[in-house]
C-alpha cells in the first residue's frame, strides 16, 4: 500500500513538472471555452476535437515561430455562469493571450463584458449577430460563425424566389433560437414576408403537434424551424404525422447530419442555409474554399471516426486565425487584437475579412442553401 | 369545412397528443408508487429506468436487428436486472435506512446511470422505428399514429396485469401487506427485504416498458430521464402517492392538460403548466386528487 501511494506521488510530481517544463515562459497560452458536456455537447465536442487536432499539428511542426502553443480547454456545460467563471479563470490563472469560444450565443454574450473589462481578445464560435454588434461596444470580441441575420436573409431570399409570403416561425428557447427569432422578425419586412404565426418550444419538448397545429390554422405557406437542439428533428416528423405538406425551412443549426438521421425520411426535402463543409463533395473545383474544406474533412473524419460538422469548423477558423496573428505580432493581447482586425483568411466557414467595422468577417454569400436528399446534405440547385 | 369543425379537429388532435404523453407519465407514476409503497421513499432514478429501456431497445432493434417482441422482452429483463442490482448494491446494505438517506441514494444512482448511459450510448438522440407502420391514420380529420394506439394498448395491459398481481397473487398480497404496515407484515412472516427488492424489479420493469413504447415517437437520449421522472412524479403526487389507479388517471390528465395548454396558451410554457397544476392541487388537496388524507397521515413521508 505504501509503495502504491509513493508511486502515485511520483506520478503526480512527474505530471506537474512535465506541465511546468512544457508550459515554459516562451509558450503561447490560448484559452478555449466550449460546451463539451451538457445539452449542447454536439457543438463543444467537435470544437474541442478540432482544436486538439490542430494544436498537435502546430507543435509537431515546431510551434509558432519556435514558441510551443499551449491550449487550456474549459468546459462550460452550456451554462452562462460556468462560461463566465471559465473565462475569468483562463485570464487570471492561466494568463491566456486570447480566448476561443464559447460555443453558444448565450454563453458568448455572457462572456463579452468579462473580456472587454480585462482586455483579452475573444473569438466566439456562436452565431448571434449581437455578439459582434455594435462593433464600438465589442472592441475585443470577434466571431467565426456566420451571422444568424445572414442565414435568415438567405432563407427569405429563397422564399421570395418561390413566391412564399406568409410564414410561420418556430424557435427553440435557447439563446440561439431567441436571437434567431428576433432577427427573423426584424428582417422579414425587408423581403415583404409576413410572419403569421410565432411559436417557441423548449429543448426538452418531445412533441411539436400543438405549435404545428397553430401554424396550420394561421394559413402559413411555409415554416421556418430555427433551432440548434435535437428537438428540432421532431418538427419534420410531427409534420409528417399531421400530414402537413407546406415547405419546411430549417436554420443553419440543422447542419449536423445526425439531426437529419434522427428525423429520418421526414427530413427529406427540407431547406436550410449552411456552411459549405456540409456538402464539400458537391462543390465545383474552382470554389476558393474547396481545398481547405477537403483537407479538414479528411483529417477530422480519420482522426475521430465521426462526421465533420460546421461547428468544429468554427473552432478551426478561430484557432488558425489566432495562430496567424500570433505568428505576426506575438502574444501581447492588445497587439493581437489589432492584428486580428486585419485578418484575411480562407477557412471552413467562408472567406473571412475582418475590419474595424466588421468583427464577423463573413457575409450572406458564405452560406449555401442545402437540402436533404437520400439522407445526405446536398447543395440546392435552384 | 366550417371553423367549428376545424376547432373540433384541433381538440381531438390535442387529446391524442395528450393521451400519448399521459400514458408515459402514468407508467412512470406507477413505478414511483411501487417503490413508495414498499419502502416509503421516492425513487429518483425512475426516469433513468425509462431511458435505459428506450436506449437498450434502440440497440437491440436498430443495431442488432432483433425482432421487436424478442427485443422487448430482453430489454425489460435487462432493466429489471438493473433495478435489482440497484436495490442490492445501494438500498439493501444501508445500515439505518432513513427516508432521507435512501432518497439521496436514489439521486446518486440516477446520476450514475445517466453518466453510464452517456458513455455507452453517446450524447446524441437515438432513433427507433415504429412498432408497426409509421403512417398516421385518419380519424375524423385528425391524425393518430399507430404507435399511439400501441402505447394506449400496452398501458392497459400493464394496468390489468398490475391489478391482477396485487389482488390475486400471494406475492402481490404480501407486497400490499408490507405497504400497509411493514412491521406487522414482518411479524406475519413476510420477508420484507425481499419485497423491497421485488418492488425495485417491478418498478424498473414498468419503467423499461414506458421507455420502449415512447422511444419511436420522441427519440431517446441519455439526458431525458430527469424530465420524464419529474412529470411521472407529478402524476404520482397528483393521483395521491401510493394510489396506482389514481396515478394512471392523473398521468393521463396531466398529459391532456399539458397538450391543451401547449395548444391554446403556448408550447413554451408546457412544462410550467404541468407544474403549476401540481402546485395548485397540492395547495388545495395535499393528498392528491385521488389520495385519502387519512392514509397520508399514517405515512412517515
Amino acid at each position: 500500500m505504501k509503495r502504491m501511494i509513493l508511486a502515485a506521488c511520483v506520478c503526480v510530481m512527474m505530471c506537474v513538472s512535465a506541465s511546468v517544463i512544457f508550459a515554459g515562459t516562451d509558450a503561447y497560452h490560448v484559452g478555449c471555452v466550449f460546451s463539451i458536456t451538457g445539452k449542447a455537447s454536439w457543438l463543444g465536442e467537435p470544437e474541442r476535437n478540432t482544436v486538439q487536432m490542430i494544436v498537435k499539428q502546430i507543435n509537431d511542426a515546431g510551434g509558432i515561430n519556435g514558441h510551443p502553443l499551449v491550449l487550456y480547454i474549459e468546459d462550460d456545460q452550456g451554462d452562462n455562469t460556468r462560461a463566465v467563471n471559465a473565462i475569468k479563470k483562463l485570464i487570471k490563472k492561466d494568463k491566456v493571450c486570447a480566448i476561443i469560444g464559447p460555443s453558444l450565443s448565450g454563453t458568448s454574450l455572457a462572456g463579452v463584458p468579462v473580456v472587454t473589462q480585462d482586455q483579452i481578445p475573444m473569438i466566439s464560435c456562436a452565431s448571434a449577430a449581437k455578439i459582434t454588434t455594435p462593433v464600438t461596444e465589442r472592441k475585443w470580441v470577434f466571431k467565426t460563425a456566420p451571422n444568424d441575420s445572414d442565414a435568415a436573409r438567405n432563407i427569405f431570399a429563397h422564399m421570395n424566389a418561390h413566391k412564399i409570403e406568409k410564414i410561420g416561425i418556430m424557435t427553440d428557447s435557447t439563446g440561439f433560437g431567441a436571437a434567431g427569432r428576433e432577427q427573423m422578425k426584424a428582417i422579414a419586412g425587408e423581403y415583404k414576408i409576413q410572419i403569421v404565426a410565432d411559436e417557441t418550444y423548449n429543448p426538452t419538448d418531445t412533441d411539436m403537434t400543438a405549435p404545428l397545429i397553430n401554424i396550420r390554422n394561421s394559413g402559413a405557406q411555409a415554416i421556418i424551424n430555427w433551432s440548434i437542439v435535437p428537438a428540432q428533428s421532431i418538427v419534420p416528423k410531427n409534420m409528417k404525422d399531421l400530414k402537413m405538406t407546406i415547405p419546411l425551412y430549417q436554420s443553419h443549426g440543422f447542419a449536423n447530419i445526425k439531426y437529419a438521421e434522427a428525423a429520418g425520411e421526414a427530413a427529406e426535402g427540407c431547406i436550410f442555409p449552411a456552411g459549405r463543409i456540409m456538402a464539400v463533395d458537391t462543390l465545383p473545383d474552382n470554389q476558393p474554399q474547396k481545398k481547405v474544406l477537403e483537407a479538414y474533412k479528411k483529417a477530422y473524419e480519420s482522426a475521430y471516426k465521426d462526421h465533420v460538422s460546421t461547428f468544429g469548423g468554427h473552432a478551426y477558423d478561430a484557432l488558425w486565425i489566432v495562430t496567424d496573428a500570433l505568428k505576426k505580432v506575438g502574444d501581447n493581447p492588445a497587439k493581437l487584437r489589432d492584428e486580428l482586425e486585419k485578418t484575411k483568411f480562407v477557412g471552413i466557414g467562408g472567406v473571412f475579412e475582418f475590419s474595424p467595422t466588421d468583427h464577423c468577417g463573413l457575409d450572406k454569400d458564405d452560406f449555401a442553401m442545402m437540402t436533404v436528399k437520400n439522407g445526405k446534405f446536398v447543395v440546392l440547385k435552384d | 369545412m366550417t371553423s367549428a369543425d376545424a376547432n373540433l379537429i384541433d381538440i381531438i388532435q390535442f387529446l391524442f397528443m395528450g393521451i400519448q404523453r399521459g400514458c408515459i407519465y402514468a407508467l412512470a407514476a406507477m413505478g414511483f408508487n411501487m417503490i413508495y409503497n414498499a419502502t416509503g421513499i421516492i425513487n429518483f432514478a425512475q426516469g433513468e429506468f425509462v431511458v435505459l429501456g428506450g436506449l437498450m431497445m434502440v440497440t437491440l432493434t436498430m443495431a442488432l436487428h432483433l425482432p421487436m417482441p424478442l427485443a422487448f422482452i430482453l430489454t425489460v429483463f435487462f432493466v429489471v436486472g438493473a433495478g435489482i442490482l440497484m436495490e442490492r448494491l445501494t438500498i439493501n446494505p444501508v445500515k439505518q435506512p432513513t427516508v432521507l438517506r435512501l432518497i439521496i441514494i436514489t439521486i446518486a444512482v440516477s446520476i450514475i446511470i445517466k453518466g453510464a448511459a452517456m458513455i455507452f450510448w453517446g450524447k446524441g438522440s437515438h432513433y427507433m422505428r415504429h412498432f408497426s407502420s409509421a403512417e398516421p391514420l385518419d380519424f375524423h380529420g385528425a391524425t393518430i399514429l399507430p404507435q399511439t394506439l400501441w402505447i394506449i394498448g400496452i398501458l392497459l395491459v400493464v394496468v390489468i396485469a398490475y391489478g391482477f398481481f396485487f389482488n390475486f397473487t400471494m406475492t402481490g398480497k404480501c407486497m400490499r401487506a408490507c405497504a400497509i404496515n411493514r412491521d406487522a407484515a414482518r411479524l406475519a412472516g413476510i420477508d420484507d427485504r425481499k419485497m423491497v427488492m421485488l418492488s425495485f424489479a417491478l418498478s424498473a420493469g414498468i419503467g423499461a416498458v414506458a421507455g420502449i413504447i415512447i422511444t419511436p415517437v420522441i427519440q431517446m437520449d441519455y439526458a431525458r430521464g430527469a424530465m420524464l421522472g419529474l412529470k411521472g412524479f407529478g402524476a404520482a403526487v397528483l393521483g395521491g402517492l401510493g394510489n396506482s389507479a389514481g396515478a394512471v388517471a392523473a398521468g393521463i390528465l396531466l398529459g391532456v392538460l399539458e397538450a391543451l395548454g401547449a395548444g391554446y396558451i403556448s408550447s413554451h410554457y408546457m412544462d410550467a403548466i404541468a407544474l403549476v397544476i401540481l402546485l395548485f392541487v397540492l395547495f388545495i388537496r395535499p393528498s392528491g386528487i385521488f389520495g385519502s388524507s387519512e392514509a397520508m397521515r399514517l405515512k412517515e413521508f
